[in-house]
């Protein structure tokens, strides 16, 4: 049995904004083992980004904050910590990678010095050591001559190298916990194959935790151990991917698998989910899937469903799941 | 004889890299670079590849909205090299619709729904204010939205919606050809789906012809009849889409295939291996001789360095540009 790194309980993450309280995550429970890949998958605005920020502390404030729930990293509850503290465990305890690296890198800084900024403030670094951990951190990535690159700015570089450049930045402090967030969808596809591999590399060399946020399955499929789905601010789904693939419990769980087409389909119609996912603003009562679920019951509109345990390992919050 | 509506023929565009003062032309971006290709009527024509291949230019060259720097387009037959400039205007623009990328970023946000779907009608037919109000209506229902939205703005849309809009957009004009660039790659995957139907759908009805541009395979297989791949610039595979994929020969289009595949982890553990291609694409400035893949192929031989694969009929219209077939 691998060991715990992290466990979020009970999450809440709420904005508050003039229109009314925005319940992005809306009561999340999951735990990351140590050199564990743990997917997140939903759509758009279901809550996967606002749980990594949270998890990582740089919520927009004031307008969003944790209410409620502990986010426990290694027997220390990361809510706890003041801005000081906090600001130690960022970069060199978790990191984070950002969907498009054009945008999260500076235009006007070499490469080099960009990756030696994040060495010199995490890890107190100064000189010669600065440059041997920032080559060291670019040959993690399988950047090619890393000596030249670090004189490179961002725009002279393709998609996929400042894509791994971004990496580099994450992993220059060797933190325990890495949170990736969709980070191959601005990639082309085999671009895309070439960084999941990269990854895969990078998890069995340094033993880190990877939370992979992606809406595509087949990204879990290949990366992750075990997986989340989310839909309006909450986990309807927890299972290893194995088993998530095999026996989907949720009906949005094979609905969204269903309705991405497959190689081997050949025309026909696709499966369909009608309808839009719900407002956070304004959440029905009862299940949040209840409006366009394909085998809603009455009690689905009117109470919430428990998360009931299927196997190990597999939770599912449905009322036809008993 | 299949009822060809438009033919792309030996089609090039290549744009000037310009250096210094004088804006001298120190070389050539050879984005598309003598590619053929035939659209059907009624059928789908997609181009896949990946940025940089050279899908857009080519799409943007049968919008008139580029101008080839060699290569003739036929439409229904007659050379569009023949159409006089108010030709075009009246006789092939209105038969062409578009649908773009992102849905937030192709309308205008200060118009209402009712403006944007009525302007084709506006510019292009001389007809009333009360029977463009009607076809507006017409259309909105026909892609799955209530009429009353007309005297909505764009930004009261969700993406998926916003999406229908433009189709209906494209549909104003009762078009033969629409131009679809990654219809629905900016969409939530539960609502690609929606999209992806109703497009069917209206193809189905209206006897539609598609120019579809996308890079994820899967969403190709669904949606055409003919597939294009694409590679620098050039055509690398040509067919029937079932027939490309069931009997894939050029390595690229493997690797594509292998790369949005679903690996499931028994499929991992049973030993199949995705292609993970090395490198990256090479500059369309300075293209390698020789294939233009070798540098990323797997199964290169020395020859790919220096001789070019030309496009080859292996039969049935599968084409394909590889040195080792």
């Amino acid at each position: 049995m691998s060991k715990v790194l992290l466990q979020v309980e009970d999450l809440h993450t709420f904005f508050f904004t003039r229109k009314g309280v925005v319940k992005a995550v809306d009561g999340i429970s999951f735990h990351v083992d140590e050199g564990e890949t743990f997917g997140l998958v939903g759509e758009s605005a279901c809550g996967k980004t606002v749980t990594a920020l949270s998890i990582i502390r740089l919520l927009p404030e004031p307008a969003g904050k944790v209410v409620e729930g502990k986010i426990i990293l290694d027997g220390v509850n990361l809510l706890e910590l003041d801005k000081n503290e906090m600001r130690r465990y960022r970069g060199s305890e978790i990191s984070m990678i950002l969907q498009d690296p054009m945008t999260s890198l500076n235009p006007v800084y070499t490469v080099g010095n960009q990756i030696a900024e994040a060495v010199r403030l995490h890890q107190g670094l100064r000189d010669e050591k600065v440059n041997e951990e920032v080559i060291s951190a670019l040959r993690l990535l399988q950047i090619p001559s890393p000596e030249v690159i670090l004189g490179d700015y961002p725009f002279q570089l393709s998609g996929g190298m400042r894509q791994r450049v971004v990496g580099a930045i994450a992993m220059s402090c060797h933190p325990r916990l890495l949170i990736a967030d969709e980070p191959t969808t601005a990639l082309d596809a085999t671009i895309q194959a070439q960084y999941m591999a990269l990854f895969k590399d990078v998890q069995a060399k340094t033993n880190v935790s990877i939370i992979f946020i992606t809406h595509d399955f087949g990204i879990v499929s290949s990366m992750c151990h075990r997986v989340a789905v989310m839909y309006a601010g909450k986990i309807l789904e927890t299972a290893t991917t194995r088993e998530i693939f095999k026996t989907p419990k949720h009906p949005y769980t094979s609905a969204l698998m269903q309705s991405v087409p497959h190689l081997d389909q050949k025309g026909g119609r696709l499966y369909s989910i009608e309808g839009q996912p719900p407002s956070l603003l304004n959440l029905p009562a009862g299940c949040r899937f209840a409006s366009r679920c394909p085998v809603v019951k009455p009690v689905c509109r009117e109470e919430e469903p428990p998360e009931v345990q299927v196997s190990k390992g597999h939770f599912v919050s449905c009322w036809k799941v008993k | 004889m299949a009822d060809v509506l438009l033919e792309g023929r030996d089609l090039t565009k290549h744009y000037p890299v310009t250096k210094g003062l004088l804006q001298r032309t120190v070389g050539w971006v050879r984005a598309v670079d003598g590619i053929s290709f035939t659209i059907e009527r009624g059928k789908t024509l997609s181009l896949v590849g990946e940025s940089g291949a050279g899908k857009t230019t080519t799409a943007k060259a049968v919008l008139l909205q580029e101008k080839p720097t060699s290569g003739t387009i036929f439409f229904e037959g007659k050379d569009l090299n023949h159409f006089s400039p108010s030709q075009l205007k009246t006789e092939y623009r209105p038969r062409l619709g578009s649908v773009q990328q992102n849905p937030w970023s192709s309308m205008n946000p200060r118009m209402k729904v009712r403006d944007i779907v009525g302007e084709p009608l506006v510019v292009n037919t001389k007809q009333k204010k009360q029977q463009i109000r009607n076809r507006v209506a017409e259309l909105l229902e026909e892609v799955g939205l209530n009429p009353d939205h007309a005297e909505n703005y764009p930004h009261e849309f969700s993406g998926g919606q916003r999406q229908r809009i433009a189709v209906a957009r494209a549909m104003a004009l009762n078009p033969s050809l629409v131009v679809l660039d990654e219809p629905v790659s900016a969409l939530d995957v539960s609502i690609r789906a929606q999209i992806m139907n109703l497009l069917k759908d209206l193809q189905e009805q209206y006897n539609l012809s598609y120019l579809v541009i996308a890079h994820n395979l899967a969403t190709v297989r669904y949606m055409s009849h003919t597939v294009a791949i694409m590679y620098l610039g050039q055509i690398v595979e040509y067919g029937e889409a079932e027939e490309l994929f069931e009997n894939t020969l050029h390595p690229y289009t493997k690797a594509l295939i292998s790369a949005s595949m679903l690996t499931l982890p028994e499929d991992e553990e049973k030993g199949a291996k995705q292609i993970i291609l090395t490198g990256e694409m090479p500059s369309p400035i300075n293209p390698p001789a020789g294939c233009r893949f070798h540098t990323r192929c797997g199964e290169a031989k020395p020859e790919c360095s220096q001789t070019v694969p030309p496009l080859r009929d292996v039969g049935g219209g599968h084409k394909v540009a590889c040195n080792k077939i």
